[in-house]
């Protein structure tokens, strides 16, 4: 059974450990700027969301890539950039309709969550467990998945 | 069942490669003109700047990938197709026979009527072969003319840059990039560009170029300037192959014109990619998009109807685009010039380049662009295809339109509003 990240908003407290986690595992630095997960804060509804890719099946990312620089993780499910062949043509941020694919002007090449690998380092930080990685059927990413239906132009091929 | 693809761009081969998933057993074959093995042109502009090598380009990267799917590679022109017997006729004179047949045969560079267009030393940048010209010409010092500054010319002119040629650009309209961004961030690239001291000519024309000694051409513009330059680039717009079908029936129009299928006048014959009119996603029009996403996207869909019958219908494309020009990345959705009677939202920061456009109908995103910006663009699209309703976040965008990411997450995961 693949597991995804399951993100529960109302238990987030904006205290950015997961993006400082990811920024350090990912980046080697301590920098939220560089981080994949990403808290966005509602002020006047005083909330906090994280957010990152949902590793949705369409996988835009992946079909609009025109090097093949983006695969399937066999073991885990998440879709990988591969850094080597990545061109930095940005093509696969303007695709994903989540905004969860990002270019990085240092290395010129584009980021994303990979779930670390099958162990996600957000998971671990959050002193909440507002970010949980759990059985896939069990996330509630539904609402995602329904997201990502209604823009894609090729359900059912 | 035979299914030949024609022209083996991304399109002709996300097409086979899905034919082949959706019907293990069928006879395919991939019929491409170029002498490479299939690559995307996409990848050009990074391989002019050595961050790639020829094989870096290449649409697929493992060996004998193609041999593994069983599809049958074959490089030849098609010079027509024969619609009667359901047979197309390629340049070596041999004959082949489909029962379904996709054409992806693409677009190429339109030569524009500028006389000295012919000359040696004036070249497009659309293929493999154009770059191994490019790179032998634009040595480091060396004066580069570069005719249209669209987005092909764009992509073009950051590699260029990068290789530290003395570079001129000459584009007919008042901005840059005039079919992606308006007056305000058109010319903020503009700026952007003559700030990394490049040389920007915009309203104006290359009148002729002429022939000089040892190689050398000089352009002539209608601004009564000329620039001396070792290479010439031209890259003014581009035109549907279609050539081949004149005595074929198939009804084309500026493309091949397609169905809600992607199927063509012909019932055994689909289109896919930049050779393809097909359906707008957002004004619900025919039209040639040109770009890689949609490339792939008709293919998937082409290749399902022909495999399956009529299951997989096209809603149309959003024309999108994302550029670099020498660091500044700009990117445009959908109608980002905006709808009679819709609203806007705009951000315009001159000093730090930084411009973002939203543009709505009623509280739904039908388009947007935006400049200097590299985080979460994609929720555009997102939002626009997904016809999300805003409701009141459609005021707090128009008060800080960087907000989308957050008015996605409000509106569609409703993670928000109801606490
Ligand atoms: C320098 C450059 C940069 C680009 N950058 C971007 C970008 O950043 N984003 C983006 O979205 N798009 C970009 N594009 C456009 C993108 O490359 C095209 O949209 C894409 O290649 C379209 O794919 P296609 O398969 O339809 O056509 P093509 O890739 O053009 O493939 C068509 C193939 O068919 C072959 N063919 C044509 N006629 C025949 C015939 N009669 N018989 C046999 N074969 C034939 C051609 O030789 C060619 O190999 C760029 C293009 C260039 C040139
Ligand atoms: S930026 Fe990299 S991963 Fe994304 S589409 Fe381009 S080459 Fe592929």
């Amino acid at each position: 059974m693949q597991k995804s990240l399951s993100i529960d908003p109302g238990k987030c407290t904006g205290c950015l450990q997961c993006e400082m986690a990811c920024s350090l595992e990912n980046e080697g630095v301590f920098n939220t700027a560089k981080s994949r997960i990403k808290v966005f804060t509602f002020h006047e509804e005083g909330k906090f969301v994280p957010y990152t890719c949902t590793q949705c099946d369409e996988a835009w990312c992946m079909h609009a890539c025109p090097v093949d620089a983006i695969v399937v993780n066999a073991a885990t499910g998440s879709k990988d950039v591969i850094s080597d062949l990545c061109v930095g043509c940005k093509v696969c941020t303007i695709a994903c309709p989540f905004g969860t694919v990002n270019y990085n002007a240092d290395s010129g090449k584009v980021v994303k969550c990979d779930l670390c690998g099958g162990d996600p380092q957000c998971v671990d930080a959050c002193p909440t467990d507002a970010i949980t990685y759990v059985d896939a059927n069990a996330t509630g990413l539904d609402k995602m998945r329904q997201w990502a239906e209604k823009t894609d132009n090729t359900v059912g091929s | 069942m035979i299914y030949l693809v024609v022209g083996s761009g991304p399109a002709g081969v996300v097409a086979a490669e899905r034919l082949r998933k959706l019907d293990p057993l069928a006879n395919i074959s991939l019929i491409g003109s170029e002498p490479e093995p299939p690559y995307s042109r996409m990848a050009i502009p990074y391989y002019l700047t050595d961050k790639i090598q020829e094989h870096g380009t290449y649409l697929r990267k493992t060996a004998m990938h193609f041999e593994k799917l069983n599809i049958q590679l074959v490089q030849q022109t098609v010079t027509s197709i024969d619609t009667e017997f359901n047979r197309l006729i390629t340049d070596d004179g041999e004959t082949r026979r489909y029962d379904k047949l996709l054409l992806a045969t693409g677009s190429r560079p339109v030569v524009p009527p500028v006389p000295g267009i012919d000359a040696p030393g004036v070249h497009n940048c659309w293929t493999l072969e154009d770059a191994r010209e490019i790179i032998k010409l634009a040595k480091p010092g060396a004066s580069v003319v570069l005719m249209g500054a669209g987005f092909i010319g764009c992509i073009v002119l950051e590699s260029l840059a990068l290789r530290d040629v003395r570079l001129t650009v000459v584009e007919m309209e008042n901005r840059m990039v005039p079919r992606m961004m308006n007056d305000i961030s058109g010319n903020m690239i503009k700026r952007w560009c003559e700030e990394k001291g490049v040389s920007v000519h915009t309203s104006t024309r290359a009148e002729s170029i002429e022939a000089l000694d040892a190689g050398k051409l000089r352009v002539n513009m209608s601004n009564g300037q000329s620039v001396d330059a070792d290479l010439v680039i031209s890259a003014t717009g581009v035109k549907p192959n279609i050539e081949y079908l004149a005595e074929s029936g198939v009804y084309t129009d500026q493309g091949i014109v397609v169905n809600d299928y992607l199927q063509t006048s012909n019932e055994d014959i689909y289109a896919a990619g930049d050779v393809c009119q097909g359906k707008d996603f957002n004004t619900g029009e025919y039209t040639v998009q040109a770009i890689q996403p949609t490339a792939v996207e008709h293919a998937r869909v082409a290749a399902a109807n022909m495999v399956r019958g009529h299951r997989t219908e096209h809603v149309g494309n959003l024309n999108m685009n994302v550029l670099d020009t020498i660091g500044l990345v700009s990117a445009s959705f959908g109608q980002w010039m905006g709808v009679p009677g819709g609203d806007s939202a705009e951000l315009v920061n001159e000093k730090e380049y930084k411009y973002l456009n939203l543009q709505f109908k009623d509280d739904v995103l039908v388009g947007g662009s935006s400049l200097g910006l590299t985080q979460h663009v994609g929720v555009i699209r997102g939002l626009i295809q997904s016809e999300t309703k805003l409701g009141s976040w459609k005021e707090r965008l128009q008060k800080d339109p960087l907000k989308v990411m957050e008015a996605y997450l409000a509106c569609s995961q409703s993670q928000v509003a109801t606490a």
